[in-house]
């Protein structure tokens, strides 16, 4: 027992000298919740980061653990972060926490989202993606009669799926309502705008319960294994589904490894037009980061076209800024990048943004579009009740933060009303 | 490895030995059904890990690995491996002697004796398993932060210490209290005293419940991801490096990661599995 | 004089250690829980019961636990008597079945999801076999008591080894001598392992059933592999709580019930199996 006392005493001196003298090196911690499959981690280091003129240390993680390092640095008043890197979601909720870049002079596409509803430049968008149908190539074959892939509207996603269906014997549209899925961003962004022209007004109204009566009706042609779905591109691959919705960055994958067998193509139109929605992650600084130049420098060095580029080629989320890209781009750039410009291109097209002001209550918010869908869908609640039922759990959010509406909701004086 | 003494007997009836024969071929079957249990998943995890992208997309799945090093390539070029696997390994060691170093200790002295307070401590030790961990980790972060024990080995593994405590003070406890009081008052009249009783006599007997509690602070250790996420930044160890983003990796990825990571505990189980049952016979008086 | 201040001495390391690094850092999340700038407040627990969610993942939660738990409780006692028995490669065989202990849990969650996938080793077995056409699904939320099985099984491969590791190591103390004199007297198998080997056991017993009970209601990793949105449980929604929704007060309110429920499992556990002073060998 002794012996292993005194073992300890001496490993743990041994070991304190360790990490002291490591921790002397002055790398810029560039702390992500983006690019956090292994692959593409492994890109940004080499081919991103690589030449940013300083070290980097690029380390991505959950949003749990990024958010909770975070707060300790915060809380504590010291830190070892230099940049963040997040969707505009993770953001949302820290505008006291995250210094004004705006001297930096950067003005992305999407730069208002950055300000966070206050003055100052929060974050900056740093590279974007949306969300874009794909579709195994053999599926085409039980298109409906007369619909146009790049024009599909959801009544003829609905018969599409059913003939899939009916053909093969089992449900082959897949749709990610797994537990890491991003399926609230579909009800958010595509449902609700293509049959309510809104997301939070018109939360409750009969348009909005035809939307989910269509939703129930395409869900009973989805493969049953969608809520164990986060990431389309498994599904595609291994053909336990043919067609599917899912995040650019989440389909790439399949693109890259079978470009000849997958397709991409717009999302679908409903009643009120062809919904669709961007995804935005931003760079930002914390108030305690150890060296602010190094961090800005940082911060400058990822919105530089050819930066641009390579974030690209590393993680299938498109720039923010105005590049030429080259020729020999990735599979997956080409095939989605042509289905986001035929879905911008659209004549009926309706783009909403993301949702702005809602400072902490964002996961609250993105929680009722789930809850709903989970109660309806899943569970068989009805409809109408469950929406009424929602709606003021809805309303107190926009009550409490006071978030003036935003695309598609025509503009509110004040909070954005639930209808 | 000592073999224990047999027991069969020569002189038995003819229908006795029929019977333990029919009685040892159900033996031999169960354990090789729950060898085949508890390794098929493991063989499958191993196919994976060495079949191509395509293949681990493929149905029907292959049950004979294709042989393929891509994915373990991946990893073996994955910039900073190298560092986690030390980074880990050192937390898990430290890990160990101290859930051992401090939990002991206590556990000799909740099966020794009777006193005020033991109820509690029992209970105390149980809330820190009981309780989850991601939401202690704000708390222990700023603490760290701000006494400089954040991004060291030892802070890691004090967190980790905390959560293998709970084993080593009551494994130690039960087995503590199977050895019979007796044994070591017999000790002390021989001559020996407190220390020397329970090094020579006791400390042999609980060998296999050091080693199982040794076993679990290692493991709890390798596989803890949460607080090492939070609590790492320049020292990452394998879990966080690779295991928090295995999830969304591509299939093939996940497979050959999950791999990577679960080896070294193989390794170490197998190292001490011997050490389990060491004294195995001595145990008997 | 000396007797009366050891146990203390023994225990002050683990006691200070546990001051500094668990209940400081508990005390402060506790306060989480009912407190709102500052003043006590039962509000987050109403906002816990009140959500839809709350009750689905409490009973799940307590359901897995008694289907998981008394089963490996029986496999764990079997494999550790099917060890202590063995007369050739016990050590080969017990460390082939503490194999699961090495593995994470979230990494038994991505194999176990192989297995039970549409395009899985299940399904590629059964289709080998011409049992089926074309691929089940095994994990649809139209069937919820497959994923349960699922999960149920996943849960056994993985967290049986932790028991027969403790009882492995506490059935090595049970003296030869008593089994010697129960065969004299002719005692069966099964008699000698219900009046010698279980009561023996107790205090191993114990600890293994506690601390897989402990275990049980944290359960996550493997259930939200399988289970998918289909199977929320307490542990899931602690998390979901904290990061997602980032209400860290509601998320201790939840990381309080786990607690409570472990505690009230634990004194019955400890009441039942208590093992009494001087009834020791």
């Amino acid at each position: 027992m002794r012996e292993k006392l005194k073992l300890l005493k001496t490993t743990a001196l041994a070991l304190s000298v360790i990490a002291c003298a490591s921790m002397a090196k002055a790398d810029v911690l560039f702390w992500s919740t983006q690019a956090k499959p292994v692959e593409e981690t492994q890109a940004m280091r080499d081919q991103v980061l690589a030449g940013a003129g300083q070290e980097v240390d690029y380390q991505a993680s959950d949003g749990g653990p990024w958010l909770t390092r975070l707060q300790a640095e915060l809380t504590a008043g010291d830190g070892t972060i230099g940049v963040l890197g997040g969707l505009h979601g993770n953001f949302t909720s820290l505008p006291d926490d995250l210094v004004d870049l705006s001297a930096l002079g950067l003005k992305p596409t999407f730069s208002d989202l950055g300000m966070l509803g206050t003055s100052e430049q929060k974050y900056i968008p740093w590279m974007q993606a949306t969300y874009v149908m794909a579709a195994n190539k053999k599926a085409l074959e039980y298109l409906p009669d007369g619909a146009d892939v790049n024009a599909l509207t959801y009544d003829q996603l609905i018969e599409w799926s059913k003939n899939m269906a009916e053909a093969t014997g089992s449900p082959k549209f897949g749709f990610p309502a797994g537990p890491k899925g991003l399926k609230h961003r579909f009800f958010q962004g595509y449902l609700y705008p293509s049959y309510t022209d809104s997301v939070v007004r018109k939360f409750a109204s009969p348009e909005a319960e035809v939307a989910w009566e269509k939703f129930k009706e395409l869900w009973s042609y989805t493969n049953p294994g969608s809520t164990n779905f986060s990431f389309m591109q498994e599904q595609l691959l291994n053909e336990d589904v043919w067609v599917a919705f899912d995040h650019t960055a989440r389909l790439a994958d399949a693109f890259n490894q079978r470009p000849d067998d997958f397709i991409a193509f717009p999302a679908p139109a409903g009643p009120t037009g062809r919904g669709f929605m961007p995804v935005i992650a931003g760079v930002a600084v914390p108030k305690t980061a150890p060296d602010m130049d190094a961090a800005k420098e940082l911060v400058a060095y990822m919105l530089k076209p050819e930066t641009q580029i390579a974030t690209l080629r590393a993680t299938s989320f498109f720039p923010v800024v105005d590049v030429e890209l080259p020729d020999d781009m990735p599979a997956a750039v080409k095939i989605a990048g042509d289905a986001i410009a035929k879905m911008s291109a659209s004549p009926d097209a309706n783009p909403g943004l993301l949702p702005a002001g809602l400072g902490d209550q964002g996961g609250k918010f993105n929680q009722v579009f789930t809850d709903t869908f989970e109660r309806i869908v899943l569970a068989g609640q009805p409809v109408k009740d469950v929406l009424a039922d929602q709606k003021t759990i809805l309303a107190k959010i926009m009550n409490d933060t006071g978030a003036p509406c935003w695309a598609p909701d025509a503009p509110s004086e004040g909070a954005c009303p639930v209808e | 490895m000592t073999t224990s003494s047999p027991t069969v007997a020569a002189s038995q009836p003819q229908k006795v030995v029929d019977a333990r024969k029919a009685g040892s071929m159900v033996f031999a079957a169960s354990v090789f059904l729950l060898c085949a249990w508890v390794l098929v998943p493991i063989y499958f995890l191993l196919v994976n890990t060495l079949s191509s992208p395509e293949e681990v997309a493929a149905f029907p799945k292959t049950f004979i690995p294709p042989f393929n090093f891509g994915s373990l390539e991946f990893f073996a070029g994955f910039s900073g491996i190298g560092n986690a696997l030390k980074n880990s390994a050192l937390v898990a060691i430290v890990t160990m002697i101290m859930s051992i170093g401090v939990g002991a200790p206590a556990g000799y002295a909740l099966s020794r004796f009777e006193f005020r307070g033991k109820a509690a401590f029992r209970i105390l030790i149980l809330m820190t398993r009981a309780f989850p961990l991601p939401l202690l980790a704000l708390p222990l972060a700023v603490m760290f932060i701000r006494t400089g024990l954040d991004d060291t080995i030892i802070g890691l593994a004090i967190v980790h210490t905390t959560l293998a405590l709970p084993f080593a003070v009551l494994i130690t406890f039960s087995l503590f209290s199977g050895i019979p009081v007796e044994l070591e008052e017999a000790a002390w009249t021989l001559g020996c005293n407190r220390v020397q009783a329970f090094r020579k006599v006791v400390l042999p007997l609980v060998l296999p419940g050091i080693t199982a509690s040794a076993i679990f602070a290692f493991v709890i250790s390798w596989n803890e991801v949460f607080a090492a996420s939070v609590l790492t930044i320049e020292n990452r160890t394998l879990t966080a490096f690779l295991l928090q983003s295995l999830d969304v990796s591509p299939l093939h990825l996940k497979f050959a990661g999950g791999f990577v990571l679960v080896v070294p505990a193989l390794i170490f189980i197998f190292a001490v599995r011997k050490y389990l049952f060491a004294m195995w016979g001595i145990a008997n008086r | 004089m000396e007797n009366k201040h050891l146990p203390y001495m023994l225990l002050l390391p683990a006691t200070i250690f546990l001051c500094v690094f668990f209940i400081y850092p508990f005390t402060l999340v506790a306060w989480e829980a009912f407190s709102k700038d500052g003043a006590f407040t039962m509000e987050h627990f109403q906002t816990m019961t009140s959500n839809w969610k709350f009750e689905i993942s409490f009973w799940n939660t307590l359901l897995l636990a008694a289907a998981v738990v008394p089963i490996q409780l029986a496999l764990s006692l079997l494999m550790a008597t099917m060890v202590s028995k063995m007369q050739k490669g016990r050590d080969i065989v017990l460390y082939i079945w503490t194999i699961p202990l090495g593995i994470s849990d979230l990494a038994a969650g991505i194999i176990w999801l192989a297995i039970f996938d549409q395009s899985g080793y299940l399904n590629s077995m059964l289709y080998g076999l011409g049992v089926i056409d074309q691929p089940e699904n095994f994990l649809s939320y139209q069937n919820k008591s497959t994923i349960f099985i699922a999960i149920v099984l996943a849960e056994i491969w993985r967290a049986t080894a932790i028991m027969l590791v403790i009882l492995v190591a506490g059935i090595g103390l049970i003296p030869k001598e008593y089994y010697e004199a129960a065969e004299v007297f002719g005692a069966s198998n099964w008699k000698r392992f219900t009046k010698i080997t279980l009561p023996m056991l107790k205090p191993s017993l114990q600890t293994a059933l506690v601390l897989r009970v402990i275990l049980a209601f944290e359960v996550f990793a493997v259930v939200a592999a399988l289970g998918g949105t289909n199977f929320p449980v307490l542990m899931g929604e602690t998390y979901n709580w904290q990061f997602e929704l980032q209400d860290g007060n509601v998320a201790a309110a939840y990381a309080l019930v786990i607690l409570a429920i472990s505690i009230v499992f634990t004194l019955v556990i400890l009441r039942v199996l208590r093992v009494p002073k001087g009834a020791q060998v």
